[in-house]
């Protein structure tokens, strides 16, 4: 247990990507099978475990410690796990003997509810510290260490110098505490053969067009489809197993019953996501945001799949029946693709309909002014492109319409990490509303990126000499209608939000351009942000 | 006597009225006695002033040589009557030259422990319990949530960073007097041999410590000529904690944030403050050192001063302790 919680004690800390990706990976090369495994299970929220609930912890407390000392412990810390592994005292006699991470939660899985108490109660005597508090965090469910699935992949990649598309394509195909995994990532063993059908199929990703990259390219080579702001999925039915996956291998197959329910035919689809009603019914794609309620469910209410109703735009077919067609071109795929999307429901699939064009420039114009609000850009794919998994650089390009702006007023700002750790560089901005026949500005957005190294000096300077409260590491600095400093802010797309007090909030947020030459009564109001969430809905 | 007739909270510090002196006093008074270097309890301006000799030199490289009228140096164990006063001073093995202050006249005794740590330092001399009718406690950690662990594990960890991360600047946060020193020393005692880079602030007071004998191996300043390239990466640096913020940070290769403070024990406070490694390494007690202290002194009364006092007075109530708060105010139960 000590070393997966020295790991966690890291991890929770560490805000760079690739500085999480080394400490999982040196982790992984270092600790035995099976704890690894659970380990990564932990991280990657595969692990199954009756959790045990706060208010046992805290009786098992009370048993030893005086109730007021444990309010003014508690009181301080903030975080029950966290003040139970700090008061925690074993009773004299107990040497902390560390408890193998993959004995404490076999045991665990083996205790009946009878005996959790006195099981729980005898590891956290056994535990120092920092074990203890990754135990408790384990038992209650929920680690909360900044680290996603998808990173854990990563670490595994890096661990074994594969592919993060190999594991991917292997996850779900393996479960706790994946020691074959390990054993072949470890170079020991062979790459575990997978028995289980309908296992996700890493997806084909495009780059993004950049300067000139079109110049030398022939139209007449490229198939142009519109680019839908949903989320990109994969969607198996092999051997009457169903399964639905995000991008990233993620299986939400709980919360699209309607869409698993449908999907009658045989065979791995590639699309987009969406809800509202097909072409096939001939009514009106959704915004990002209404898809958003369906997001992240585990299961899903009779009234959100009336109000919700999701189905799926088909861009590509992996397996047509137990057929592997990657290898066909792309115009011979979708010639399979349209015949399935045919047969299939036409509430809950249609296919991405292609852009005829025979231009660039063309093609520039209509993705300017795309005749969908739900369209966030296009994709071009070479006619004669078999589906490859990752982002190969050719074959598929995105081709994004441009984002929106606004000027927008600095508020508050926090220093970086790492490199940027003597830097304010994450910046909280606003726009101007009226509050009480007072005009105010109220926070819209967080970026930390977009600027250039010399525009941060500016930034940085700016806040340094202009800070007007300090809240721990963050700062608030001037801003106010003669005086501050206006950036202008690109975003992809704005989403009602009720956690943010102005009730909008931004999707991929950048500083485009410092604004020094406006001041800020010149920035942007709140109703302009409104009229955007209006205008697409 | 009754004890707080012997000693009492005045507004600018803990009063001894027959012997007309104040112990760490707040503002300027005329006669001061001095548990240790520490700014908010050594502060310039006193009349006269008591202390170690090492505690002195030090007031004396913080605030220049006018730093008081007069001053005297205290041998430890010596006693000294001040106005029928009987004074002596008692190592508090907080930083170099730190002292615990005892005071008794007419039958009453009363220790005023300033700041102490029980663990082993190797730069200054162990705490020593001395049995008294009352005994004035800090109570920095005075709550039962912390368990400092030991330094040699905390040490273990800066190491395993450094060979985990050789492209990055290791960049320690650690009070200017006693913790850096200590930082350096146990760095030392772990085999770490190469040149530890630090901040202007801790010069004199590092080149203070190596001239009373303790040993903290090569030492360079961590500044760069104009002209000069190095990036310090896959190096110790050892500044003043609010430098980390500063531009003066910015001259390090992609810097991993370290604090050394026995605050780091809670995840919360490190992650507030941006810190990725966070070091729990106290020049104060932990709570088990605390009570244990109380214990081995064995005193029929515990004051507590600074800090979580209200944890403190209840465990006391607890263990049928005689004990109250003293409600001390300047003193920076943050610091540390």
């Amino acid at each position: 247990m000590k070393a997966f919680a020295e790991l966690l004690d890291r991890l929770v800390l560490t805000p760079q990507r690739n500085a999480k990706i080394r400490l999982l990976a040196d982790y992984f090369r270092a600790a035995p099978d099976p704890d690894r495994g659970y380990a990564l299970a932990a991280i990657a929220g595969t692990l199954s475990l009756a959790t045990v609930k706060p208010a046992m912890i805290r009786d098992l407390l009370l048993e030893r410690m005086d109730e007021v000392l444990f309010r003014y412990s508690y009181d301080y810390v903030g975080d029950l796990a966290e003040t139970v592994s700090l008061v925690w005292e074993p009773p004299a006699g107990v040497a902390p003997s560390d408890i193998r991470l993959s004995d404490a939660i076999e045991t665990l899985q083996a205790t009946g509810r009878a005996n959790v108490r006195s099981v729980v109660r005898d590891m956290l005597d056994r535990l120092d510290t920092s074990a203890r508090f990754a135990f408790l965090k384990l038992v209650t469910g929920g680690l909360r260490i900044g680290v996603s699935a998808k990173l854990a992949k990563q670490a595994l990649a890096e661990m074994g110098g594969k592919d993060v598309s190999e594991i991917e394509t292997l996850w779900h195909g393996l479960a706790p505490p994946y020691s074959p995994l390990f054993q072949w990532l470890a170079g020991e063993a062979g790459k575990p053969v997978l028995s289980t059908p309908a296992v996700f199929h890493s997806v084909m990703l495009a780059t993004p067009v950049g300067e000139g990259d079109l110049d030398e390219l022939d139209p007449r080579d490229f198939a142009a489809e519109w680019k839908w702001d949903g989320i990109r999925v994969q969607l198996a039915n092999i051997g009457g197993t169903r399964r639905l996956y995000s991008r990233s291998g993620d299986e939400i197959s709980g919360a699209f019953p309607d869409v698993l329910e449908a999907a009658d035919f045989s065979g791995i689809i590639d699309g987009e996501l969406l809800v509202g009603g097909t072409a096939r019914t001939n009514r009106a794609t959704r915004t990002f945001s209404d898809l958003q309620q369906r997001l992240n469910r585990k299961t899903v209410s009779r009234k959100m799949l009336d109000e919700y109703p999701a189905f799926i735009r088909a861009y590509d077919v992996l397996f047509s029946g137990e057929t592997d067609v990657r290898a066909e071109g792309f115009l011979a795929r979708r010639a399979l693709l349209s015949d399935l999307v045919e047969r299939a429901s036409p509430q809950h699939f249609d296919l991405s309909p292609l852009v005829p064009f025979s231009s660039w420039e063309e093609l520039d114009r209509l993705r300017s002014d795309p005749p969908d609000p739900v369209i966030e850009g296009i994709m071009l794919k070479r006619l004669d492109s078999p589906y490859t998994a990752g982002r190969a650089k050719g074959p598929w390009f995105k081709w994004k319409r441009a984002p929106f702006n606004v000027d927008a007023v600095l508020m508050y700002a926090q220093r970086g990490h790492g490199k940027r750790s003597s830097y304010y560089s994450d910046f909280t901005f606003g726009v101007w509303t009226e509050i009480d026949g007072a005009e105010t500005l109220v926070p819209v957005g967080k970026a930390y990126f977009g600027f250039t190294d010399a525009e941060l000096e500016i930034l940085d300077r700016f806040v340094r000499d202009n800070t007007t409260e300090r809240f721990g590491p963050v700062r608030a600095v001037r801003a106010a209608p003669d005086f501050g400093f206006v950036v202008e802010v690109a975003f992809e797309g704005l989403n009602r939000s009720t956690r943010h007090k102005s009730g909008v909030a931004m999707r991929f947020p950048r500083i485009a351009r410092l604004r020094q030459d406006k001041l800020p009564r010149e920035a942007d109001r709140l109703d302009t942000l409104q009229a955007m969430i209006e205008s697409r809905s | 006597m009754k004890p707080d007739a012997l000693l009492y909270p005045a507004p600018k510090g803990l009063y001894c009225e027959i012997g007309d002196f104040y112990i760490d006093p707040v503002q300027p008074v005329d006669r001061a006695l001095i548990t240790h270097g520490h700014s908010d309890h050594a502060r310039a301006g006193h009349g006269q002033v008591l202390a170690t000799r090492e505690t002195l030199d030090i007031m004396r490289i913080r605030y220049g040589d006018g730093f008081c009228g007069t001053s005297q140096a205290v041998a430890l164990g010596q006693t000294i009557v001040v106005n029928g006063v009987e004074v002596r001073f008692h190592p508090a093995g907080h930083v170099l030259g730190s002292a615990q202050i005892s005071v008794a006249a007419k039958g009453t005794h009363i220790v005023v422990s300033g700041d102490y740590k029980r663990r082993r330092d190797p730069t200054c001399l162990p705490f020593e319990p001395v049995p008294c009718d009352v005994f004035i406690t800090e109570a920095t950690f005075g709550l039962p949530v912390f368990h400092h662990p030991d330094d040699r594990a905390e040490m273990h960890k800066l190491l395993t960073s450094l060979k985990q991360f050789p492209e990055r600047t290791h960049v320690v946060g650690a009070y200017a007097l006693g913790k850096a020193q200590r930082v350096i020393a146990l760095l030392r005692e772990q085999g770490y041999d190469r040149p530890i880079y630090i901040h202007g602030a801790l010069q004199k007071l590092c080149d203070y410590y190596r001239g009373e004998g303790i040993d903290l191996g090569e030492i360079r300043p961590a500044t760069l000529a104009a002209d000069e390239k190095q990036d310090f990466a896959g190096t110790v640096v050892i500044g003043p904690p609010a430098a980390f913020a500063d531009r003066w940070a910015r001259r390090f290769v992609d810097p991993l944030a370290i604090f050394a403070s026995g605050w780091m024990m809670i995840r919360q406070r490190a992650k507030q403050r941006g810190v990725e490694l966070p070091l729990v390494i106290s020049d104060h007690c932990d709570w088990p050192e605390l009570t244990q202290t109380i214990r081995e002194v064995g005193p029929s009364e515990v004051w507590v001063t600074h800090g979580r006092e209200e944890a403190l007075v209840r465990w006391c109530e607890l263990e049928g302790i005689a004990a109250r708060p003293l409600h001390l105010v300047g003193y920076d139960d943050e610091g540390e």
